[in-house]
């Protein structure tokens, strides 16, 4: 039974057409997943059926009813809920008070507190989240709680479609299974789940019908179960990609030891050694809070090695800041671009430039003569370098950032999540620049949480359970594998036990 | 941490003052300490309510110069005249906080450029229509000024009042809810269904309004309108000090009705220490702006290690 029918949607901004002529259904009780490059319109799409933005033409037709959104309200009240990207909570309130945000329980005025919070510890409970109190202050969450958080909230409207843009982003493996758990509960309580993800295995796990979107264009729709992953991607590029991962030379040769950490520790990680050599990829594995993005801060210097040692090409050094760290040529790619690795109101130009402009600046005029070619070198598809950062897409900003590391010659790349919030193409990109990068004698260090890119991309693989390092695992180890390491349990199927 | 402030000042403020051959507990000098607070502290809690809601309103100061001049104005030395020298003085507490709030609240002028603009606005009309007091308020509302309740001033009862509503309003009704909700973050707000226009209007009419009832306490104690009795003491900068100091945030969204009460004390507490021991008052400004910056820095260090370490120490 259809629940919602979207018309000829068309939308522009400034002149620029984000969204052409788009129609699609949703049946009730169906997960859709909504899929597509970066630019392709899923954003644009999500925003104007939560009532953010109003279309230039186009109908929505809701449970039979031509609707009109006239605000994020109206939408709600009509009973569609979303879960935006960022996270759309207040910091310093607490959960109970974020959840019942704008309908708190009241009498005359007066917040009903215990109520609330009654009522909020028995909704996360119903709906399978045990591990977070309402009285928490949404800060001191960890990003994944934060996240849950996010979903509850929407749950809790009672709605009748929900939209959720890249809901997992955050999540390690057991929390995305919470979340399909959840999923699954609404389906058979007739909700119906808008699902835009950029993560393709999950789309094929919990959505029944995929929509492609190109170019702000639709593609096609597919029952998830009668296609497959490739002909998916290539409807979405259009393009095939031969290789997804690129390929590793034939015969590898590791150069000497660059690095190398004999029980390093600060306030989150404790007794960390290992080392790396030139040309290697490590990987660091490991459930959300096991210490992965910080053993990466302590190697740059923003929470410094308290104890332990960091040898650099045999040399032991102390990195107290991050200025340090470039100092001994290591350079960081941030889990959050837009707060630790961008200027996003200067130029792409100005960006590319920060770190040699801060080190070096004797090199800055040489450098930006050579930008454009890096950034070609990187694939960023601008042309204007004198844009704005934030206007460009969650791919082409990754881009930028790796290219103004890679303007002060890193000799150690740290990687944090290297393709969150990137499109498909776009991931191809930088994974071909990390393979370039390890190809020309750099060591990298890749923390991620997608595990068939640790797999396709690394050499070796670091698990990490709870600030310190449990297992060191080849980088062609399956997923279960790594996830049990991560897990800390004992592998199954008669494997010998390693240790 | 403010707490912790208030109690060494008074620790401390005894022994200096003792050593100046007084009691820093006699009624006479806590009178001193309470009527001090008094002006402040209503200041300060107006200044609060704006800035949790992501504001700041500069013009406080001048709307409580403009109130003591209305109030004299129309009591005129006339008994009968006390209710409508209220009532008026208040009415403009409402009218310019609408003012503020519109714009910035309607017409989304950042705040700190709308409030500054509108207390250039009414200091220029003061300073060109009023040169020195003016009106006389009459006898018995002059008493409200020196009235006191054992050690404690009316206006510091006042305060106090002042203190509990607010106190309630931010923490147990959707309004105070809604407040934080707007100064801490506007698109979440929004989001939620929040309507941010209603909310920021009645924060700044509420806070032109307390600036109007300090107005009405200054004029029952001089006895006099002024055209600068707001300004001269720098009411609202050390209001806007005095909520930082309790643990509002200038960005919005976090504050604390006690944590104000207890900084305004504070700093009323410094002030009588500083006028018993007799210390010069160009030294007394630097000692207060001192205070204030180590408060500040001390505050800025507590909150970057707010998140508990994982490993405090090695493991063996």
């Amino acid at each position: 039974m259809t629940l919602l029918e979207v018309k000829s949607l068309s939308k522009s901004f400034f002149g620029i057409c984000v969204l052409q002529n788009v129609s699609f259904t949703v049946k009730v009780g169906e997960v859709v997943g909504l899929i597509g490059e970066n630019g392709a319109g899923k954003s644009t799409l999500l925003k104007i059926l939560s009532g953010a933005h109003q279309p230039d033409r186009g109908e929505i037709v809701l449970n039979g009813a031509q609707v009109h959104f006239a605000s994020p309200l109206e939408s709600e009240q009509a009973g569609i809920s979303t879960v935006y990207q960022e996270f759309n909570l207040l910091a310093d309130r607490t959960v109970a008070e974020n959840i019942f945000l704008g309908r708190e329980p009241q009498r005359f005025g007066f917040v009903q507190k215990n109520k609330m919070n009654a009522l909020a510890q028995e909704f996360l409970e119903s709906i399978g989240i045990l591990t977070i109190s309402p009285t928490s202050l949404v800060r001191e969450l960890s990003t994944a709680q934060q996240q849950l958080v996010e979903i509850s909230k929407a749950v809790l409207r009672s709605p009748k479609i929900i939209q959720m843009d890249e809901p997992t982003s955050s999540l390690a493996q057991h929390e995305v299974e919470l979340l399909f758990k959840i999923i699954k509960r609404l389906k058979e309580n007739g909700v119906s789940i808008i699902y835009v993800s950029h993560r393709l295995k999950e789309i094929f796990q919990i959505c029944d019908r995929i929509i492609i979107l190109k170019d702000g264009n639709f593609v096609s729709e597919h029952e998830s179960n009668e296609v497959l992953e490739e002909e998916v991607v290539r409807k979405m590029v259009g393009r095939s990609l031969t290789e997804y991962f690129p390929r590793r030379p034939i015969v590898q040769e590791f150069g000497k030891t660059v690095l190398r950490l004999e029980a390093a520790g600060n306030e989150n990680v404790d007794g960390i050694s290992f080392s790396i050599r030139r040309g290697e990829i490590i990987g660091i594995a490991g459930l959300q809070g096991a210490g992965r993005s910080e053993l990466l801060d302590g190697l740059f210097g923003v929470s410094p090695f308290s104890r332990g040692q960091i040898y650099f090409n045999d040399l032991p050094v102390k990195i107290r800041s991050p200025r340090q760290a470039i100092q001994n040529r290591v350079a960081r790619i941030p889990e959050d671009r837009k707060v630790e690795g961008l200027q996003l109101f200067e130029s792409i130009m100005d960006n590319c430039l920060a770190v040699v402009r801060s080190m070096n600046p004797r090199e800055t005029r040489k450098i930006k003569a050579n930008q454009r070619s890096l950034l070609d070198a990187v694939e960023i598809s601008t042309q204007n370098l004198n844009q704005e950062v934030r206007f460009l897409s969650g791919g082409n900003q990754q881009k930028v950032v790796i290219a103004k590391w890679l303007n002060a010659q890193p000799e150690i790349i740290l990687f944090d999540e290297p393709t969150r919030g990137v499109d498909v193409g776009a991931k191809v990109a930088i994974y071909r620049q990390i393979r370039k990068l390890a190809d020309s004698g750099s060591a990298v260090i890749m923390v991620s949480s997608e595990l068939p890119e640790l797999i396709g991309m690394v050499d070796r693989i670091l698990v990490m359970k709870d600030g310190q390092l449990v297992r060191e695992l080849p980088g062609s180890s399956t997923e279960f594998e790594i996830l049990s390491a991560a897990l800390s349990v004992q592998l199954k199927e008669g494997n010998c036990e390693r240790n | 941490m403010v707490f912790l402030a208030l109690v060494i000042s008074v620790i401390v403020g005894n022994i200096l003052v003792s050593a100046a051959g007084r009691n820093f507990f006699s009624s006479g000098n806590l009178l001193d300490v309470f009527s001090a607070t008094s002006v402040l502290g209503i200041i300060a809690l107006g200044q609060t309510l704006v800035l949790i809601s992501g504001g700041v309103d500069l013009s406080m100061g001048v709307v409580a110069s403009m109130s003591t001049l209305i109030a004299a104005g129309v009591m005129d030395n006339k008994q009968g005249n006390i209710g409508a020298g209220v009532g008026f003085a208040l009415l403009f507490g409402v009218l310019f906080g609408l003012f503020n709030g519109i714009l910035i609240g309607l017409f989304k002028i950042n705040a700190f450029i709308a409030t500054l603009g509108t207390s250039l606005l009414l200091s220029g009309y003061l300073a060109t229509n009023f040169h020195g007091s003016y009106g006389q308020v009459p006898a018995a509302f002059h008493k409200i000024g020196s009235t006191n309740i054992g050690p404690m001033p009316l206006s510091t009862l006042i305060m106090w009042s002042g203190a509990v509503l607010f106190y309630v309003t931010l923490k147990q009704t959707r309004y105070g809810f809604h407040i934080f909700a707007v100064g801490g973050d506007t698109s979440v707000a929004r989001l939620s269904g929040i309507r941010s226009i209603p909310v920021l209007i009645g924060v700044y009419v509420i806070c032109s309004l307390s600036a109007a009832v300090a107005g009405l306490i200054l004029a029952s104690r001089t006895g006099v309108g002024s055209p600068t009795i707001g300004t001269d003491s720098k009411y609202t900068l050390l209001a806007i000090a005095a909520a930082i100091l309790g643990g509002t945030t200038l960005s919005g969204g976090v504050g604390s009705i006690i944590g104000t009460i207890s900084a305004v004390t504070f700093l009323g507490v410094i002030s009588n220490v500083m006028s018993v021991i007799e210390l010069n008052s160009f030294l007394q400004d630097v000692v207060r702006g001192s205070l204030i910056i180590l408060a500040a820095a001390l505050y800025a260090k507590k909150s970057s290690l707010r998140i508990t370490p994982r490993f405090s120490r090695a493991k063996v």
